[in-house]
């Protein structure tokens, strides 16, 4: 029940084998750099720091308030976390939610792990940095530029990150980019909006409160500049490839029916074993059929052999 | 008034684990009046504390202010009853006090005028006036509760549950608290551990064991019968 | 109440909660890049891919129909792959008509939405099992057998030890908005507040929550520092993994390698 918005938590089977490793790949690197960075950075107190504010943001997530009828919103987390904690130690913060959603909640799949990390964990703290930094900048520390900065990261880094997610789908051929960016899109154009007031709402609490834990003072340790030319490339990129995605879906189409070396290391073992060998099998139907009655004895084999077990044991 | 302002009738409600909270509870409050609700930790206070502004719900019936609690009724049983929490900190929410005692006027959609009279009387109750533009979060704990009661006297409610008021606090701040809980006019229902407090400033008193009643009584009566207070975990004050 | 309703743990004496969880998550995660890289339309392989997890609940002892009910989690976004039906392949399996618009559904597309939806239903099954038979603390083993950095399981384990807790404390804030959200009996007024008021106050009682966190990872801190915590981080060391065991991986990595295999030479 408290899952209830839709959200851009992939589940296992929607993206190609292709996407999702590569994804994996990135995903892997960036959390490692960042893994790296807080080990070097930040003090030790920060381990339990960082522990129990994946913790918050996860049960941050429940707090919704009422949109209409019966639709609610909630926050999603990646703009607060970069605004209290700066871009690296959100990243391994937001790793921390996103995995545990998927691990233990099945909140998004567990190969497409890679691919909903790089969203929600990079893509999500790497455009939120790129705005809030840059707003904090131009305000000079001003008060108004942590709460317009925040409502801005906030809706920025959820729209961006949607538009990534529409693009993989597209990519591994299972949405049409020009039907999954719009609906993406426009669905997280409004849930930016939520996101921005929540994270505003959280900001001023916390201004009120305790001014220390927004570090308004304080000038942005040199290594965050990647993260904020990594937000910058990654905004850019997706701004730029959606609309052309969806203006020729055909296209994207055609990248993911060229599904990469997996597929393509398969043309010749094709070729090698030829329909013949297995003449029985091969006949599509029949190879069904075979397979039904394969799959129902092992299922009936495995539940009398259970059912035999608990009756020897009660006896 | 006709009505009673809390009656409920065979209430019972089980955990979604099935472990039984309540089992065929009733009780009735009549306007006006102070009750003081005691028993040990897991006697089910506080789950039927909840049952009576509907954030629970159990088999039986619960009348707040003549209104039978279900889902057509409960927002306006919310404003009716004013529901205040063992722990202030989970009630103060906003960043500053006066938001705070303005979410439920605001909520209930009232001109700016009307909260702004309503947070005023609220703050002056508790006798906290002044105080609307500080940080709830820098205030001390006794602070912190009074401005929690503060929170739901802002809506005006007929009744007034509150959940253990003077757990936590130094002997001063319960002092205060009480002398202020005593000049309050609303009808009262106080889950406490703190018979001293009972029986200052309560006349009736129901105390609760494993889900039941146990005894529903004059204060004076029941805090002399010294078995009932043993088999039931409680010390004489 | 020990067990939080949220905590998806099952305790069990099945041969599947009694596996080395360290195989149970190489296995599980096996099974599902298995299903990933069935090809389209493979009916045959997925008929036997549903028969071994459907087998592996059968054992496990947690109920087919309760693994059922939480695998309908992922159903809703099954709506993005819908599309497809319509837009992908050649040969027109039917046509319907809104209006004027003649809308044509493809067998292919119509074959890849099928794929798509028992993919993602048979991946989540295993998830859900992992998730459900074996115990957070195993897991966080399991991910120091797979070499998840220790500082990465370090703050894993933290956050675990405090979800519920914190979740907890939402509820509560929950609790206490919802004891104030009343309707005065002068119906003149409109109850509920501007929608932006009400996402600011919700964003109050994150910025409540997201302090009391603070708060507390200093007296965690400070706790930690008293019982002689100098920064790092130790992880006891685990036993190795038994022949058995080793067993058990090998056969079930074979079994997912030849169903791939068959898959992908007929129908890839």
């Amino acid at each position: 029940m408290f899952f209830s918005v839709a959200r851009m938590h992939i589940p296992d089977g929607f993206l190609s084998t292709m996407v999702a490793l590569i994804l994996w790949v990135i995903s892997i690197a960036v959390i490692a750099v960042s893994l790296r960075r807080v080990g070097r950075d930040l003090g030790e107190h920060q381990v339990p720091l960082m522990g129990v504010l994946a913790a918050a943001i996860f049960a941050g997530q429940m707090l919704n308030f009422s949109i209409t009828g019966g639709t609610s919103g909630h926050l999603l987390g990646a703009a607060l976390a970069t605004s209290l904690m700066g871009p690296w130690a959100a990243i391994i913060i937001m790793t921390c939610v996103v995995s545990i959603q998927a691990l233990i909640f099945q909140d998004g799949g567990l190969l497409a792990l890679g691919a909903n990390l790089f969203n929600m964990a990079i893509i999500g703290v790497s455009v939120s940095y790129l705005v809030y930094s840059s707003i904090k900048n131009i305000s000079r520390g001003k008060t108004w530029g942590i709460f317009v900065g925040g409502f801005l990261a906030a809706w920025f880094s959820v729209m961006i990150a949607s538009l990534g997610c529409a693009l993989e789908l597209a990519l591994s051929g299972t949405s049409p980019a020009n039907i999954a960016v719009p609906a993406m899109g426009g669905i997280h154009f409004l849930i930016g909006i939520g996101e921005g007031l929540l994270t505003v709402g959280a900001l001023a609490f916390l201004y009120s409160a305790r001014r220390d834990l927004l570090h308004l003072d304080q000038p942005a340790p040199a290594g965050n500049k990647i993260v904020w030319v990594g937000g910058l490339i990654i905004a850019g990129l997706l701004v730029m490839l959606s609309p052309l995605a969806s203006a020729h879906p055909d296209g994207l189409e055609w990248v993911a029916e060229q599904k990469g070396f997996l597929d393509a290391a398969r043309e010749p073992v094709y070729n090698l074993i030829p329909d013949y060998i297995f003449p029985g099998i091969s006949n599509e139907a029949m190879a069904t059929i075979v397979a039904g009655f394969a799959g129902l004895f092992l299922v009936f084999g495995v539940a009398l052999a259970v059912a035999l077990l608990r009756r020897t044991k009660k006896g | 008034m006709m009505h009673h302002s809390i009656e409920v009738q065979q209430l019972s409600f089980s955990y979604p684990d099935g472990h039984p909270a309540l089992l065929e509870v009733s009780l009735k409050i009549a306007p006006g009046e102070k009750v003081a609700l005691v028993g040990p930790n897991g006697a089910g206070k506080s789950t039927l504390i909840l049952h009576l502004n509907g954030i629970l719900t159990g088999r039986g019936q619960v009348k707040v202010c003549g209104m039978e609690v279900n889902e057509k009724t409960v927002s306006r049983v919310r404003a009716a009853i004013g529901l205040v929490f063992q722990n202030p900190d989970d009630q103060l929410f906003s960043p500053t006090v006066y938001d705070d005692v303005a979410y439920g006027p605001l909520y209930q959609g009232l001109p700016p005028s009307e909260v702004e009279s309503r947070v005023n009387y609220a703050l002056d109750a508790v006798r906290m006036a002044g105080f609307g533009q500080r940080v709830s979060h820098h205030l001390s704990s006794g602070e912190k509760k009074r401005i929690a009661i503060a929170t739901v006297l802002s809506m005006k409610p007929e009744v007034l549950v509150l959940d253990e008021p003077t757990s936590g606090l130094d002997p001063r701040a319960r002092r205060s608290l009480i002398n202020f809980l005593r000049d309050l006019p609303m009808t009262m229902l106080v889950s406490t551990h703190d018979l001293a407090m009972v029986r200052d400033l309560f006349p009736r008193m129901i105390i609760m064991d494993e889900g039941r009643i146990v005894a529903d009584g004059l204060t004076r009566k029941l805090l002399s019968d010294q078995k009932l207070l043993e088999t039931h975990g409680l010390e004489m004050p | 109440m020990h067990i939080h309703y949220l905590d998806p743990y099952h305790p069990g004496t099945s041969p599947v909660h009694i596996l080395d969880p360290r195989i149970k998550l190489v296995l599980a995660l096996a099974y599902i890049l298995t299903t990933a890289l069935t090809p389209i339309a493979a009916w045959p392989i997925y008929i036997l891919l549903y028969s071994i997890i459907l087998s592996v609940e059968i054992i496990s002892q947690l109920g087919v129909w309760p693994i059922l009910k939480r695998a309908a989690l992922a159903l809703p976004f099954i709506l993005a792959a819908l599309p497809v039906i319509f837009t992908v392949g050649e040969s027109s399996l039917f046509t319907i008509q809104i209006g004027s618009l003649n809308v044509t559904g493809y067998t292919e597309g119509f074959e890849r939405f099928i794929s798509v939806a028992l993919k993602s239903w048979l991946s989540i099954q295993a998830a859900i099992v992992l998730a459900v038979s074996t115990s957070f603390p195993d897991l966080l083993k399991a991910m120091r057998f797979i070499h998840i950095p220790r500082l990465l399981v370090a703050i894993f384990g933290l956050m675990w030890r405090y979800l519920f807790v914190l979740v907890d404390e939402a509820l509560r804030l929950m609790r206490a908005r919802a004891a104030r959200s009343g309707i005065s009996p002068e119906s003149e007024y409109k109850a509920g507040g501007k929608l932006t008021w009400r996402a600011c106050v919700t964003g109050g009682m994150t910025g409540n929550l997201f302090l009391r966190a603070y708060e507390r990872s200093d007296r965690i801190y400070m706790a930690m520092l008293s019982r002689g915590y100098d920064g790092e981080i130790r992880a006891q060391s685990v036993a190795p993994v038994n022949p058995v065991s080793w067993m058990m991986l090998g056969f079930g990595l074979f079994a997912m390698i030849s169903l791939l295999f068959f898959g992908l030479i007929f129908w890839g």
